[in-house]
This record gives structure tokens, sequence and C-alpha cells, in this order.
């Protein structure tokens, strides 16, 4: 069987066995099993595609090209170890009372589900499919945010849904316009609705229903990118779940969302031949990394903070892709992995340590290092790493972004740094007294899952060193894709 | 024949308006659910009228799908989840009626300038309805935006995605059936965990107030 | 000479039907309620009882209060006189379109309002602050009304407007449906129907209409009774003349006119129940829902001209 149709049956059967078998004891061992599966899966897809190239799948209605298949890998590994952590973490969750065997069996089962939809949603060809896996997506985990059943939760989930659902139902009127521009431009026999025909034509598709288009696609997806204004949902769902899937929310739906507006943004560049689409999103970029840098400042929860740098990094990244050009786009398609790779490892270490302190609010959490030197370590390496520092990968990428920012966009730069800067002492700051000094924490009555963490981190470190030729390769390949 | 029947079409969209109005001005959950059944035989009269007219044959099954989900199901089960959650009180709206209404007036401007260009561009033979689409889609927002309770935002979701729907049968005689039959699945599922949020937050809360649901934010 | 005669019956048939269309009116509601109801010439028999008796007036009657009645009369006279009622061929139309129609409808409210505060006493002030307040607020949306056929029709005159809309091929005008929606609110509020006003009420503080009419007795209050019903018939054959105009005579031959007659009597016959069902279904507004009422009216005339603005119909 092609490894791209493993690739998505294997969640979709993970799903179906834990819906039955989830609250069990080895149901988490069955949820790391399937995970580990479609992680394989997508290794065998990408030794495909570093061979052969491109793949169309189906019909072409599946399509892996250099801009998809990190992204892909990235999503199954992130999968994998997220369910690795997940093992000790909802099981130490149960213990303490926070869910009932039938929630466990709806967390393994819609975990799975919602691998599916992002990885459907990365690799399909058809804009429509795109957007219905996008949608299907944000519903396997609306019900995941409340699974707590805490009035907080439940707020958090209910915004998550309503915003989320209207910022969707934007991106369908977006999909119908591009839809009506096609219908236009594509002759009989091709499916209007593939990407990689929307490509061949996009010099011919009418400007003005292109730019309407984008512009309500960028509303609709951006709002599940989490760009400011739209962001409200984001620091209510990220911090209001279980620590697990705030860790895949903001490592991995917020890059499928915005590889969803990459994707327009090509089409929508060939359209119309100016630069509207770049200057809309570095507007918004801009927009987020100022709102969720200030917005930094005043959180009080930990979960809270780390979401907000979720928004300035998505923010960032759109700044990046906005601006166009070789430079900028590697520098943001690196970005997105090593975002997600830090930004997930960060979320492993607090997920431990405010269950180590019975806690979310910073306040309450002090001194990690002399109970658990792990935990301690592993929170403080991922902060420096999400903040920028090097030899992390996330130096590399903040200096290209910030270099072109100051080649293309000079106005723009000092502001990026403003954002950055603040968003360093914010977090700092805070971190520094929960890892170190007198503590107050407890330890846990199952190891922490601390492999997965590490991991992360250790790939961060490498690729700030050192990119490999494959992953390079794929970079300037994506990145001319993008053009701009 | 093909005049009235574009005459008819463009009637259908007009009775979308009016029916996303009547919505905006209801004060009466129950009226709600009946209206958005209503709104949801005119897109499917409409959709049959624009199959008729050009000959496409996945626009039936696109209108039978749509009659079987938002006609008949839906309004079911909403009305389900009224009976056991036991709410037929006045909508509450953060504005009052006569305001909401003016400044539905302003956004049914705004959308008609927006879609006026892309009408031009159109092929299909009932441009104009996309401008109406819009502001359906619009107002349907508002709706969302200045009610209180939690049912009246879900309908008003769902009227939304009425509109919508009506907008990509009038610019583009529907859209592919698979992506269509993706959007209805979605919708679906998407009623199913409003219905089961709405038994979670009216336990938790003891009422599907919205204003028990702003505690969030940073202090 | 056609004209002539058209112009004619165009003002005698509303003198002599419209006692007769409130009466079925009445009788419908009545039937509707399970009563046996007074029959439909009971309005007529009214007017005759009205005028045999001696008017009775107030001291403190000015003029004004004396003259109104004859003035109204006057006014909605004028006002059926141009409205298309058989034929389209009437000379006076050239007098007064559309807008005209509208003021001469204001024209009247002001004098009846003046009227009522004339006396002094407090109901009457009362009613004439109410009327003034449903008048305010329904004028622009009966305007707006007009506006959307006249969009259609590329004239203000009613006369042009009927012939556009009957005479040319059947077709659905968007706008008219909206217009119309309007002006089913617009026609129950102007004319103190159920749910802005209710006619059969003997409640003071409830009333807006009768409470205008509360000092006149004898010929005057028979002149004024004469002048709702008269108002009530314009405002039927107004919208028959916009929304249903098929079977308006183009010039008052016998021939043409021997379809224009019945197909009007079955039109506000249709019109006489339709008004009574919606009496009958619905309950009477608070006053301070009446803003509201009104305000959907205009609300829906806007949205019928933007529709015909976006969709060229």
């Amino acid at each position: 069987m092609s490894p791209l149709v493993l690739v998505l049956i294997s969640p979709l059967v993970g799903a179906l066995v834990l819906a039955l078998l989830g609250q069990r004891p080895y149901g988490r061992d069955i949820n790391v099993v399937f995970s580990f599966a479609t992680f394989l899966a997508s290794a065998f897809l990408t030794a495909r595609i570093v061979a052969n190239g491109s793949v169309f799948a189906l019909d072409q209605q599946f399509f892996i090209d250099s801009l998809n298949v990190f992204l892909v890998t990235l999503t199954t590994l992130i999968g994998f170890t997220t369910s690795i952590f997940s093992r000790p973490y909802m099981r130490i969750e149960e213990e303490r009372g926070k869910m009932s065997p039938n929630r466990m069996r709806l967390y393994f089962s819609m975990y799975q589900l919602f691998n599916f939809c992002m990885l459907l949603a990365l690799t399909t060809n058809n804009m429509g499919i795109l957007w219905v896996a996008m949608e299907a997506a944000t519903l396997t985990t609306v019900l995941l945010v409340s699974v707590y059943r805490t009035p907080a939760s439940l707020e958090a989930a209910w915004k998550y849904f309503i915003l989320c659902g209207v910022g969707i139902a934007q991106a369908l009127f977006g999909t119908i316009l591009l839809y009506m521009a096609a219908q236009r431009v594509i002759g009989e026999g091709r499916n209007p609705m593939l990407w990689t025909n929307l490509n061949a034509v996009k010099f011919h598709l009418n400007p003005v229903i292109m730019s309407l288009a984008f512009v309500f696609l960028l509303v609709g997806y951006g709002t599940k990118v989490g760009l400011a204004p739209l962001h409200n949902w984001l620091p209510d769902a990220h911090a209001e779940g279980p620590t697990p899937i705030s860790a895949v929310l903001s490592g991995l739906l917020l890059n499928v969302a915005l590889y969803a507006v990459i994707r327009c943004k090509v089409l929508t560049d060939g359209a119309l031949g100016n630069h509207f689409a770049g200057y809309l999103m570095i507007g918004f970029g801009l927009l987020s990394v100022l709102v969720a840098a200030f917005s930094l400042l005043r959180q009080k929860d930990i979960k809270r903070m780390f979401s907000y740098s979720s928004i300035e990094h998505m923010g960032l990244m759109t700044f990046a892709f906005g601006m166009g050009g070789p430079i900028a786009n590697f520098a943001g398609l690196l970005h997105m992995t090593v975002h997600a790779l830090s930004k997930s490892a960060v979320f492993y270490a607090v997920g431990h340590a405010a269950q180590k302190a019975g806690s979310q609010i910073m306040d309450q959490i002090r001194g990690l290092m002399k109970i658990s030197p792990t935990v301690g370590w592993g929170l403080m390496m991922g902060t420096l790493a999400i903040l920028g520092m090097p030899p992390f990968g996330v130096f590399a990428s903040e200096f290209l972004i910030l270099t072109s920012a100051m080649r293309q966009l000079p106005w723009a730069t000092p502001l990026l740094l403003l954002g950055l800067g603040v968003a360093f002492a914010a977090i700092f700051s805070r971190v520094q007294p929960m890892v170190f000094g007198e503590t107050n924490v407890k330890r846990l009555p199952h190891a922490p899952a601390l492999l997965p963490v590490f991991l992360h981190l250790g790939l961060v470190l490498m690729l700030g060193l050192y990119i490999p030729g494959y992953l390079n390769t794929w970079f300037l390949q994506a990145a001319k894709i993008i053009g701009g | 024949m093909t005049t009235l029947s574009i005459q008819l079409v463009n009637l259908f969209a007009a009775f979308l308006l009016m029916l996303a109005f009547a919505m905006l001005a209801q004060r009466r959950v129950l009226s709600l659910v009946n209206l958005y059944a209503l709104q949801g035989l005119t897109v499917v009269a409409a959709t049959t009228v624009v199959a008729h007219v050009t000959h496409q044959q996945h626009l039936y099954y696109s209108a039978g799908l749509t009659l079987a989900l938002k006609v008949c199901f839906i309004p079911w089960i909403l009305h389900r989840l009224i009976k056991r959650l036991n709410v037929r009180w006045d909508v509450e709206t953060l504005i009052n009626i006569p305001s909401t209404m003016l400044v539905g007036i302003v956004l049914v401007v705004f959308a008609f300038n927006l879609a006026l260009p892309i009408s031009k561009l159109s092929s299909s033979v009932v441009p104009g309805t996309l401008g109406i689409a819009l502001a359906c889609v619009l107002l349907s927002f508002m709706m969302m935006i200045t009610r209180s309770k939690a049912l009246p935002q879900v309908i008003g979701f769902l009227a939304m995605e009425n509109a919508l729907f009506f907008a990509a049968t009038s610019a583009t005689y529907g859209m592919p059936m698979v992506v269509e039959l993706g959007i209805a699945l979605d919708v679906l599922v998407g009623v199913f965990i409003l219905g089961v949020f709405l038994f979670q937050i009216s336990e938790q809360f003891e009422s599907l107030d919205i204003h028990h649901l702003e505690n969030l934010k940073e202090d | 000479m056609t004209k002539v005669f058209s112009q004619f019956i165009s003002i005698v048939t509303p003198i002599l039907l419209a006692p007769m269309l409130l009466g079925w009116v009445n009788q419908v509601r009545a039937w509707l309620a399970n009563r046996s109801g007074a029959g439909i010439f009971q309005p007529y028999r009214m007017l005759h009882k009205l005028f045999n008796k001696d008017s009775v007036m107030a001291s403190t009657a000015s003029p004004l209060f004396r003259f109104v009645p004859y003035l109204m009369f006057g006014c909605m006279l004028l006002a059926n006189a141009i409205i298309p009622t058989l034929s389209t061929d009437l000379p006076l139309a050239s007098a007064a379109d559309a807008i005209a129609l509208v003021g001469l409808f204001a024209l009247a409210r002001i004098f009846i309002s003046l009227a009522a505060m004339d006396i002094g006493t407090a109901f009457g002030t009362m009613g004439a602050r109410r009327e003034m307040l449903v008048g305010f607020l329904a004028e622009p949306a009966l305007l707006t009304v007009l506006f959307s056929a006249s969009l259609i029709g590329q004239s203000t005159s009613l006369t042009t407007i009927v012939e556009a809309v009957a005479h040319k091929h059947f077709a659905i005008y968007p706008s008219l449906v909206f217009a119309g929606m309007a002006f089913i609110l617009v026609f129950l509020a102007e004319n103190s129907r159920v749910p802005v006003d209710n006619p059969a009420t003997h409640l003071e503080l409830t009333m807006i209409h009768e409470a205008l009419i509360l000092e006149y007795s004898g010929r005057h209050l028979a002149l004024m009774e004469w002048t709702a019903s008269l108002k009530l018939f314009a405002y039927s054959t107004l919208g028959i003349a916009l929304f249903l105009p098929w079977g308006i005579a183009q010039k008052a031959t016998p021939s043409s006119l021997l379809v224009a007659l019945p197909s009007l009597a079955l039109k506000l016959t249709l019109i006489g129940v339709v008004l009574a069902v919606v009496e009958t279904f619905s309950a009477k507004l608070r006053i301070f829902r009446v803003p509201e009422f009104l305000a959907t009216a205009f609300l829906l005339g806007v949205i019928g001209m933007l529709t015909h603005i976006l969709l060229g119909t």
C-alpha cells in the first residue's frame, strides 16, 4: 500500500480502536503504538519523496511536494512524542480524578481523529477538502478542550468553537470565490478545485475576485492561525485543555492553518501580480507580534503565557511569508519547524510542572530544580529555545527574518525587535523563579515523560547548528514555490 | 420560461434576506428554529430552480441533501434540545432591536457594495444573488454577536452556513459533490457537538446565559 | 368624454363602496369570532342614523373644530380620486402623484390632530400625540414603498406605475415583495387596525384613532366615520394598484369596465378577508412597541429599494 494511504489510514483505525478500548489501562499504550505507526508511514513517505520528488495520489486528490512533506513528518513526529507524553500525564490526571473512563476514551479517540484531520489537510490537493479538514480538526478538539468540565474549560471551548467556526465560515466564502474564479479559467475535464491545476493557471485568475477571495481566506484561516485581532479564542483554548492537547494545538494546528494561508497566497500572488497579499500578511503578522508581546506582560497562568507566545511566533512567521523572497520564506519554513518542536517541548515541561505544583498559576510554581532537575532543566532549556537564544534553531530563523526585514522593510524591524524583546523579558523573568530558588512542588507518583522534551530540544539544537541536506533542499524548493 | 425561473431565484434570494432580518428581530427561540427551517426550505427551492435552469444534475442531489439535513434533521435536533433543556424564554439582546435592524441595513448596503464588482464578472445566470448571500452571512454574524444566550448563537452559526451554501449555488452552481458532502458532514457533527456542549454548559451553570461564559480574562 | 366619465366613477365608487368595505371587514371579524355579525350594510345604517341626529358641540370648540370634518372628507375624496381604482385614465392624476398622495394623508393627519386638541380634553391631546407618533414613523415607510414601486415604473405618477406593472408581461419583482410586506404593516398602522390600534375598543387609554373623534357627534361624526372608511378604501386600492394591478382598465370604455369592476370587487373582498384574519390572529401591541413595528416596515421598504438596485428588478 502506498505510504501516503497508510499515513492517513493509521490514525483513522486508531481512532476507532481507541473509541472502544480507550479507557483500559493499556489504552494509553495503544495510542502510542498507532502514533508510532503513523510516524513510520510518514518516514517511508518522506524517503520516497527524497528519492522521487513530488508525488500525486488517488487521481491527483492528494499531493505531496517540498512544501508539505516536512510538515507531514513534523506532524507525525510530534503526534508520536505527544502520545508518549500523554501516558504518564493522563494517568496522573485520571488518578487525581479529573478524568473519567468515558472521557479517556473520548480523549484518545479524538486525539487520533485530530491527527487524521491535520494530515488530511496537509496532504490534500483539493481546496474544498482542505476546508473540510480544517473545520473537522476544530470540531475534534472542541470537545477535548472542555474535557475537564470546569467552568473555565467550558467557556474556553465555547469561545473556541464559535470564533473559529465563524472564521472558518469566512474561509468557506473565500473558497467559493476561489472556485468561481477558477471555473472561468480552467477548462472542462480538469478539476478546478485542485491546487496544482490552480497553480498552473494562476496568472489568468481574475484579480478582482481573487483579491476579495484572499481577504476572506486570510481572515478565515488566519483566525485559526491566531492572528490578532482574531486571536481571542487562542489563549483560553490552549490554556484550559489538557496539556498534550495544548502542545498539539500550539505546535501543529497553527502550522497547518498557516500552511493553508500560504497555499492561498501563492495563487493570489500569481493572479494579482502585486504585493497585496503580502502586505496584508505583513500587517496582520506585525499586529499579532505586538499585541501578543504586550499581553504577555499581564499573564498569571503559565499556559496562557506560552499561548500568547505562540501567537507572537505565528505572527512572526506570517510576517516572514508576507515579506516573501527566498531568505524570508526559508526562514519562515525553518521557524515553523523549530517553533513546533520547541513549543511542544515547553508544554511538556510545563504540563509536568503544573502537575507537581497542583496549579497552573505561575506564582504557585517555585523551585522545580530542587525536586526534579530533569523537569526544571527541561523547562529552562525549552524556554531559552523558544525565546530565541543561540545556538537553538529559533535564533537562526529569527535572525534570518530580522535581517530580511532590515533589508526590505526597515521601519518594521524596531517593532519586531521590541516585540521579541518584551516577550523575552516577560517570559524569562517569570520562568526563572519557577525553576530556581526555594521549592514548593511535590514529586509525581509516576515518572514524568521527559524523553520527548529532550528529543525535541535536541532536534532544535541540531537545526540551529546544521540543517540536513534534504531538508535544506526542500526549504529552498518550497521557498521558490511560495515566491514573492 | 428561463427569465421567469431567474426571477424566481431572485425572489427566493429576496425572501432569504427577509428571513435573515426576521431572525434578527425575533424574540422567541422556538420561532427562531422555525425560521431557520424555513430558510433551509428557501435555499432548497432556489437550488432546485437553478438546477432546472442550468441542467446541472449534481445540484438536485445537493438540494436533496440540504432538505434532509437542514430542513428536517437539524431543526428536529434543535427542537429536542430546546425541550430537554427547557429553554423557552425570550431572547435577550445586547442592543435593542430597532438599533440592531438599523445596523443590519448598513451591513446590507456594505455587502451589496462589496459584491457588485464581483457580480458583474460572474458568468452565472443569477449574479445579483451573491450580494444578497453575503448580506445574509453578515446579518447572521451580527445575530451571533448581539445575542446573549447560547442557542441563538448556534442558530446564527447555522444560518450563516445556509447563506454560504446559497452563495455557492448562485455564484458557481454549487461546489463539487465531494466538497458538499464534506461540508454537510461538518455541519452535522458541529450540531451534535453543540448539542453536547449546551448540556454541559447548562449542567455546569444552571443557565445558558453567555454572560456566565465571560470570566476568563487576564487579571 | 370618457376621461370625465372615468374620473367621475373614480370619485363616486369610493364614496358609495367604502362603507361597504368596512362593513365587510367587520362582518368577517364577527364570523371569525363565531358571532353572527351586523351585516355588511351596517355602516350605511350608522351613517343614516348619525346624519339624522343633532350635532352637539363643546363650548370651547373653535371654528376649526366644525370645519375639520369637511376638510378631512375632501382630502380623502381627492386621495381616492387620484388612485387608479377602475381605470388609469384619470385627468386629475396629473395634478398629484404618489408623493402628493402621501402629502394629502399628512394634511388630513395634521388637521385631525389639531381638532382633537382643540377642545382641550386630556384624551384628545393624548390621541393626537399618538396619532402623530404613528404617522411620523409610517410616512417614511410609505414613501419607501412608493419609491420602490416608482423605481420599477420609472415615474412617481400612480397611473404610470400601474401601467408599467400591469400591462407589461408578467414578471416577479423581488423589490415589490419587500415593498408589499412593508405596505401591509403601514396599512395596519395608518388605518388604526389591530395590532396597532383596536377600532372596536371602548377603553380610552388604549385608543389612538377613536380618541381623536371622541368629541364629535351627529353629522360631524358621520363625516369622520365616512372619512375613516374612505381612508381604508384608499389604502386598499393603493395596494391593489401597486401590487395587484391586473384588471384595471386603460380607458373607461364599458367593455373594460365590465372587467375592471368585478375584479375590483373580488380583490376588495379578498383584502377584507385577509385584514379580518390578520386582526383576529394578532394581539394589540403595547404603545411603546409600535415604533418597532413601524421601524420594521421602514426597514423592509429600504431593503426593497436596495434589492432593486442590486438585482436590477
